[in-house]
């Protein structure tokens, strides 16, 4: 199995290779052998008696993550479909992709899609999980991207990007809860830990987390956003994308999880109601769209939404009509974007209100068209999958339990949303392919397809017929085992056509009629979408959060980042005074000690207040002489308290070093700018120096505290008794800096190296004004 | 540096200058029993140079005292790195010191340390750091 999961990732790195000879063989000849071989690995598990197969590889054991796949039902399903559809989407390619484009680029983003694809459906391990589903999304912002020439194209990546990433970050979230929780990174062994997490307090919490994560990348509302964006994909990547694979793993997710959190309340809420609000709104909003693959984009929305929809209301009519659907689906909606991808490809644009009357120029796509979209419109014929899982649909919304109000309203809208999808189903059919032809407007002179790209919509086609037919060969053996892993209840029900005159029919019957009518008088009541939606839009909200993001944080960036080497000093120390102000008053740290203090005498006194006027004094000089002068005092001051506090080596020193540096400062005068008043709003005044008095405040406070509290005795001692005895001289002073604490010296004096160098180099080394 | 006649000076620097020196070479020598020490020896010996310098101009101490003070900073360092690692040789970890008395004559009984050496080497240092930041700012246009 896991040689099934890297297997496109490992063909991927020959593609630059085989892509050199795409001028002879196409790549994508080789490139299909991959996801047909996969697909024909994993069909052998198809039949009545397949049981659950786990596969363990080594990972990182000590974090417990190991790539841990686990095959049952549900991800055999899903990566029948990666495969399978990956196999056609392949295909399909190979003749719609032109041989001047990046091939090499578009195999190796696609293969490393369907190993990221096939890893989330596999993996039973939360981390692993999510490890592959940051890697679709990657993988098809690579692919949104791919004619990244175009700004459109760059929008939409960046768009689903930041959308998934957004939604994949929040379940890594959700992840980290139950993994604490249960104490397990394994689905599986979560889902047998059950009542831990129901009775965790954490609940709504991982729950949220894990839904924004299914709901941003099953483009559920209002998340929907980025999906429509997305179609400036090359048509292969909407088909096998954003169609049938990737926005079904927020389905596949929320499927998975469904067992944890199916005896929660707010899961059946929350995954219902957006549901079908997604169901609503998608279809509603797809009966507005020109562009055929936006109305596909915003049909895939609402057919998403209304298979979350059955997920959330978890009953086994219900999650048995989920999964056929998501198989009918993949294959009516995949069928469906290639040949928009083959109009667009044959008449040279995707514009609904140019296209028109290829009835009879286009015959065999027009047929096609016909049954996927007559498929997703669910009318009520025999042959036709869609009308199945729309009809279970319907049977599964009747009767729930759960919150009353929801669980009443749901049916009607489900009515709702299905009317509108039986319109912008007949409005894709018919607005293309009859009416009058505007052949002039066209750029391309439009005629049938060639055969090669036909094909792939020819299997989905012959799929939609056959499971259609024979939907009973499809669910027992198949579709059952997935049910079963996400409700274990799920017994089979026979599909059949005829089921009685029944409620969910006449759903059924009002939905066609409703939709009949209005499809017919549709430019009567199309002056409703100028009100609803109108102007409003969830991608103005996406494009006035980008902006403004980007705007404040300029602006707050602006504010602190001024470059005003002052403005930052003031906050340092302010918030240097600030927080240790605030860490002291809690940890009680100005309690004060006044024993074991020494006596004051006057020598002193007078130093410190000679000291205290030299330092306030600097801060009048207008002068620079005066300046430096004056500062001369407080060094020459301090050196005289180390002379009173009897530490005769330092006291020499500062001494000195006060000297050279008055000496060197005197010496840059002629470069130095003339020292002037700052004409400073008072309020600039009033901060400087409430931060310059409160920081002095804070170090003499921190001073006296770190007096008051005398926690170990001072290794002083040691020094003193062992200078002579160890260092072989009586200056303590001396032994500790060459002897016990060498090495500061010994780096200290580099330092001092360093400026000299550095000096040397800014002085002789500066380069002429006006050279480079 | 302009040239005004300055005799007082120059005849005054010439003597306090070489007190200066002696100075600072006491206060090496005896750092390590007394005040004093490599660093503030090397500082000594600076002012003493630069006395010079101020009285006699560039010129003139450059003929004196050709030392190249760039090429002392290295040197002081190598000294003090070689003080420590020659520790290695006998096994002991870096920058282990040791003393010694010996008697010489003329000098008597003398104390030889180890540590001398390694501040010999900050002395070196701090000497050709400061006459090279100093000349080189003086130099400056």
């Amino acid at each position: 199995m896991i040689y099934a999961v890297f297997a496109p990732l490992l063909f991927a790195i020959f593609v630059p290779w085989i892509s050199k000879f795409k001028d002879r063989i196409h790549t994508g000849t080789f490139v299909f052998i991959i996801p047909f071989i996969i697909f024909l690995y994993f069909v052998q598990f198809i039949g009545s008696d397949f049981n659950p197969i786990r596969q363990t590889v080594n990972w990182i054991p000590s974090l417990d993550m190991n790539l841990d796949f686990y095959l049952d039902g549900l991800s055999l399903l899903f990566v029948l479909l990666i495969s399978g559809i990956g196999a056609l989407v392949v295909l399909y390619s190979i003749f719609y992709l032109h041989k001047s484009e990046k091939l090499g680029h578009f195999y190796v983003f696609l293969l490393m899609f369907m190993t990221a694809m096939l890893g989330v459906v596999l993996s039973d391990n939360v981390f692993v999980l999510y490890a592959f589903w940051e890697l679709t999304s990657i993988s098809s912002f690579l692919l949104i991207g791919y004619w990244n020439f175009k700004e459109r194209s760059r929008y939409g990546a960046l768009k689903s990007m930041l959308i998934t990433v957004f939604g994949g970050l929040s379940m890594l979230g959700g992840f980290i809860f139950l993994t604490i929780i249960t104490g397990t990174t394994s689905v599986q062994a979560m889902i047998d830990q059950v009542d831990i997490i129901l009775a965790s307090e954490f609940l709504p919490l991982i729950l949220i987390f894990i839904l924004l994560g299914a709901f941003t990348k099953s483009a559920q509302f209002p998340f929907h956003i980025w999906l429509p964006d997305a179609m400036e994909a090359p048509t292969p990547v909407s088909a096998y994308l954003h169609s049938a694979t990737m926005v079904k793993a927020g389905i596949f997710l929320i499927a998975r999880f469904s067992p944890i959190f199916a005896g929660y309340e707010g899961f059946f809420i929350a995954v219902s109601l957006v549901g079908i609000i997604t169901l609503c709104w998608g279809s509603y909003m797809a009966v507005r769209q020109t562009d055929l693959k936006g109305i596909l984009a915003f049909s895939t929305i609402s057919q998403l939404g209304m298979i979350m929809a059955m997920l959330g209301f978890g009953t086994q009519a219900a999650v048995f009509a989920a999964v056929f659907h998501i198989l009918n689906h993949a294959t009516f909606k995949g069928s469906l974007f290639m040949i928009a991808g083959i109009i667009d490809h044959e008449t040279g644009t995707r514009d609904i209100r140019k296209l028109g009357g290829l009835l009879t120029l286009m015959p065999i796509s027009f047929t096609l068209a016909l049954f996927g979209t007559f498929s997703m419109a669910g009318v009520p014929f025999p042959f036709l999958n869609g009308f199945y899982s729309k009809e279970l649909f319907f049977d599964a919304t009747l009767g729930l339990e759960g919150v009353a109000w929801l669980a009443e309203a749901i049916p009607y809208l489900a009515v709702f949303g299905s009317i509108f999808t039986f319109v912008y189903s007949m409005y894709f059919l018919f607005g293309v392919f009859t009416g009058p032809k505007h052949l002039e407007q066209l750029p391309k002179k439009p005629h049938e397809a060639p055969f090669g790209m036909l094909i792939s919509p020819i299997i989905l086609v012959l799929g939609v017929i056959l499971i259609g037919l024979f939907a009973d060969k499809v669910n027992q053996p198949f579709l059952l085992h997935a049910a079963q892993a996400v409700n274990s209840g799920v017994e089979y029900h026979e599909v059949k056509f005829w089921h009685g005159f029944n409620l969910p029919l006449i759903m059924s019957l009002i939905v066609v009629a409703v939709g009949i009518i209005l499809y017919l008088t549709r430019t009567k009541w199309n002056g409703i979408y100028n009100t609803l939606p109108g102007k409003l839009s969830f991608n103005r909200v996406y494009d006035w959060i980008v902006e403004k993001l980007d705007q404040y944080s300029t602006s707050i960036t602006k504010t602190y980042m001024t470059g005003s080497l002052r403005t930052y000093m003031s906050l340092i120390l302010g918030t240097t005074l600030i927080v240790t102000a605030i860490y002291m008053y809690i940890t009680d740290g100005f309690a004060i000690d006044y024993s074991n203090l020494a006596e004051i005498t006057t020598l002193e006194v007078a130093v410190v207040i000679t000291i205290m006027i030299g330092a306030v004094a600097t801060l009048y000089m207008n002068n620079n002489i005066a300046a430096i002068l004056v500062t001369g005092i407080v060094g020459y001051g301090v050196s005289m308290l180390f002379v009173i506090y009897r530490a005769p080596d330092i006291a020499l020193t500062q001494l000195v070093v006060e000297t050279v540096s008055i000496a060197i400062f005197l010496l840059c005068f002629y470069h130095l700018p003339k020292l002037r008043k700052r004409e400073e709003p008072v309020s600039t005044k009033l901060s400087n120096s409430f931060i310059a008095i409160g920081f002095g405040l804070l170090i003499t406070l921190v001073g006296i505290s770190a007096h008051s509290s005398n926690w170990y005795s001072s290794i002083s001692e040691y020094f003193l008794e062992n200078s002579y005895k160890l260092g072989g001289g009586d200056n303590v002073v001396n032994v500790i800096l060459v002897d016990f604490r060498g090495l500061d010296t010994l780096f200290e004096i580099t330092v001092l190296g360093i400026a000299a160098l550095a000096v040397l180099a800014l002085i002789k080394m500066q380069k002429k004004k006006g050279a480079k | 540096m302009t040239r005004p006649n300055n005799l007082i000076l120059r005849t005054t620097t010439s003597l306090i200058a070489f007190l200066l020196l002696g100075f600072s070479i006491y206060l090496f020598f005896a750092g390590h029993n007394a005040p004093g020490g490599g660093f503030i020896g090397g500082l000594m010996t600076t002012g003493a140079i630069l006395l010079l310098y101020m009285s006699y101009g560039i010129n003139t101490v450059t003929k004196m005292l050709p030392i190249n003070y760039i090429k002392l900073i290295p040197i002081g360092l190598l000294v003090a790195v070689a003080t420590g690692a020659g520790s290695f040789l006998f096994e002991v970890p870096f920058l282990s010191h040791s003393f010694g008395y010996f008697h010489f004559p003329l000098f008597g009984e003398v104390e030889l340390a180890t540590a001398m050496l390694f501040d010999l080497g900050v002395y070196l240092t701090v000497v050709g750091v400061m006459m090279t930041i100093i000349l080189t700012v003086a130099d400056d246009q």
